[in-house]
């Protein structure tokens, strides 16, 4: 492929709350601004605008990207919106880089807002008609449903158990204690804590679901010859993929996410990875709820079927461990403002991958690490390798 | 260690801010009200369960036997090409007991949601709908079940003329 | 087959009616929280000044959109209470396409020191009298009737 090659150069984020004073102009600016200064460039540097955000419904503003793009650095520059669902984060990076890689633009800026607060009773009021409204609104749905049905079928075909799937709970919030913008982290937390948790919808519990949250997160991409003048260590973007699977939910197979194994091969190929348990170093899978990690990595095709729960149970996705996941502490750990969860599982990356991640930062010179988010109706995933 | 991440430390609220009025606040609550149209295939789906029947329609090229129907088969993008009768039993495919509706008001009883495998339609062909008349602990991934319909005339050509699947 | 040949009568297609339970609490963020608490509390009228791009914001904001430097404290300055009508309309119908009585009369107002423009009522005017160019200054409520919103000023007037 005749593409140019595109770095990430600059990250920043906010921290993330569950309800923030600040718009979601506001916090689009400070998010955009701490990834501005992360790289020491200015507002005149950046050629393009990116904004990934979910439903206009959460916030209640129609429009919502026209109407966030002053604070994204939008005003009076090519700005686009992505929006796909959850998936958005992630996604936002792989439009960020045909920006540049096309040789259209030679910087882009992408930043992710998410301000789920201002939707009352609750976020969900806005998500109701995600269910076909002859076939499944009548029958007064909780979205939990989805996830739950899901859950139970993945712990069913693998014969699982609550606790190889709460483990992941633990060592997320765990890992988020060390995160500066974590809403969640918990240095404490135990196994028991998360089984002991609420019953919402069987087998959902409480500690297994990342709560909604308000925040944003930005990041610099720039064209090889910006990338080099401005930093020694560039995050090239090596593979980008994503892949939307059935609105039938219900016809597919629960318990293997087929879109984000879709996704991965897009990514790996464009990357040039033919074993990823081996080329890759870092795993950042969309953990809205606990269960999804072991799914997620499944589908990256990180372990085999069914053996996720196995590896994590090993050690083997601790931050010491043979391959980290979700070091960041996922958004179990450290919160789930929709899209810029996505973009913070990139930041990290981009920190990791630079040995600036302080306090969780994963030893041995990680070279390469891959970062996916989920979303939509439980049907898309998205797919991006950032390497050194 | 906060600089050294660019991260930015948002100003958060918390309940006390509102009820004591240190924040201005504007409520809405919008008026947008819809008419959904069924659609061909939607449309036929519910006058059949009206009948007490669950309809669906067959892909003859990919061999699927599709509920609730649809008039184009996704996969292959033909239209569809003919509608058949599937039967009102099936397999619990998935369930959950959920405890809390949608705006988080807890219940007493579990409302037992599943995933259910229609007798008649493509295996995996499955739809969401209700336990009903059923032991929460009881219930399994596997078990058979059949329909438990509204009598003939309270039914309103909807998925509710369905009240729930009830363990065989 | 086509899709459309399923069809046999047109009365045959339904629709379903609902809506979504939604309802919104705003906040005004940052630099709206400071411009509505003024309003409400000394009946001021505030914006803030982008120097480098000599851009006045009515409401305020906390950066400059243009070139995204920061406008602090010291960037904020009082507007209005007048300024110069810009544009005008009358407007005849409800949101539901139903006959306002009196017909509202809504005025574009840029405030004295600001850049940009403000929608707000116009009142104490004959429709004949308004055009664009006319001073026009804010009239407010009084202090125990204000709340901190948009609508502390009760209208403009000509000045």
């Amino acid at each position: 492929m005749a593409m140019r090659r595109v770095a990430i150069i600059g990250a920043g984020m906010t921290r993330f709350v569950r309800r923030a004073l600040e718009t979601g102009r506001e916090l689009s600016w400070e998010a955009a601004g701490q990834a501005l200064q992360s790289c020491e460039m200015t507002l005149d540097d950046i050629e393009s605008v990116v904004m990934g955000s979910a439903p206009d419904a959460f916030d209640g503003v129609h429009m919502k990207s026209e109407w966030l793009a002053d604070g994204a650095g939008g005003w009076g520059k090519p700005y686009m919106r992505g929006y796909v669902g959850g998936g958005t984060g992630v996604f936002s990076v792989a439009q960020g880089w045909y920006h540049v890689a096309s040789g259209l633009f030679d910087t882009c800026l992408v930043v992710c807002e998410e301000k789920m607060s201002p939707c009352k009773p609750h976020p969900q009021a806005a998500f109701i008609s995600i269910f076909d409204n002859f076939t499944e609104r009548p029958l007064g749905p909780n979205l939990l449903w989805i996830f739950a049905l899901e859950m139970n079928a993945y712990m069913q075909r693998y014969g699982l158990k609550k606790e190889d799937i709460a483990q992941v709970a633990v060592k997320n919030k765990r890992n988020a204690a060390d995160h500066p913008a974590a809403l969640l982290g918990d240095p404490a937390i135990t196994l028991q804590d998360v089984l002991n948790s609420e019953v919402l919808a069987w087998p959902v519990q409480r500690l297994d679901v990342s709560p909604v949250s308000d925040g944003a997160v930005a990041v610099v991409l720039a064209a090889d010859h910006v990338a080099r003048r401005v930093t020694n260590k560039p995050v090239w973007i090596e593979g980008v993929g994503w892949n939307l699977d059935t609105a039938h939910w219900t016809d597919r197979d629960l318990s293997y996410p087929t879109y984000v194994e879709e996704a991965a091969r897009m990514a790996y190929t464009m990357a040039g990875i033919t074993e990823p348990r081996k080329q890759i170093n870092i795993a950042e899978p969309y953990d809205p709820f606990d269960y999804k990690e072991l799914h997620h990595l499944e589908g990256l095709m990180l372990f085999d079927k069914g053996k996720a729960p196995e590896a994590t149970a090993l050690g083997v996705t601790q931050r010491n461990g043979d391959l980290p996941v979700c070091p960041s502490g996922g958004l179990l750990g450290v919160g789930n403002p929709i899209a810029a969860a996505g973009l913070m599982k990139i930041a990290e990356i981009f920190w990791q991958l630079r040995e600036e991640a302080g306090a969780r930062q994963v030893p041995g010179k990680p070279r390469r690490g891959v970062a996916q988010a989920w979303g939509d109706l439980m049907q898309v995933g998205t797919v991006v390798v950032l390497g050194r | 260690m906060a600089t050294h991440n660019h991260v930015f430390p948002t100003t958060g609220l918390s309940q006390s801010d509102f009820d004591q009025n240190r924040v201005v606040t504007v409520d809405w609550v919008p008026r947008a009200e819809y008419a959904w149209d069924e659609g061909v295939a939607m449309g036929r789906y519910l006058q059949g369960l009206k009948e007490g029947k669950i309809l669906g329609r067959v892909c003859h090229k990919c061999r699927r036997r599709l509920v609730p129907p649809r008039m184009f088969c996704e996969q292959c993008f033909r239209p569809t090409d003919e509608w058949f009768e599937a039967g009102d039993t099936g397999t619990v495919k998935t369930f959950s007991l959920c405890y809390v509706t949608w705006d988080m008001i807890k219940l007493d009883q579990p409302q037992i949601p599943a995933v259910i495998d229609i007798d008649g339609a493509s295996p995996g062909m499955g739809i969401m709908h209700l336990l009903g008349d059923a032991d929460p602990q009881a219930v399994r991934i596997g078990m058979k079940v059949w329909a438990v319909w509204r009598p003939v005339d309270q039914r309103a050509g909807a998925i509710t003329d369905i009240l729930y699947w009830k363990p065989m | 087959m086509a899709i459309l040949d399923n069809l046999e009568h047109a009365v045959d297609a339904q629709a379903m009616r609902g809506s979504l339970p939604t309802r919104y609490r705003y906040t005004a963020g940052v630099a709206g929280q400071k411009f509505l608490a003024a309003l409400r509390d000394e009946g001021t009228l505030l914006g803030s000044r982008c120097d480098k791009c000599q851009y006045t914001y009515v409401p305020p904001r906390m950066y400059c959109e243009r070139c995204f430097a920061a406008l602090p404290e010291s960037a904020w300055i009082r507007v209005g209470p007048s300024g110069t009508l810009l544009s005008f309309t009358l407007v005849h119908l409800d949101l539901e396409d139903k006959p306002l009585d009196p017909p509202r009369l809504l005025g574009l107002i840029q405030l004295d020191g600001a850049s940009g423009t403000l929608v707000h009522d116009l009142s104490e005017v004959e429709r004949r009298a308004v055009r664009i160019g006319l001073r026009v200054t804010a009239v407010f409520k009084t202090k125990p009737e204000r709340s901190g919103s948009i609508l502390d000023i009760r209208y403009f007037k000509p000045e």
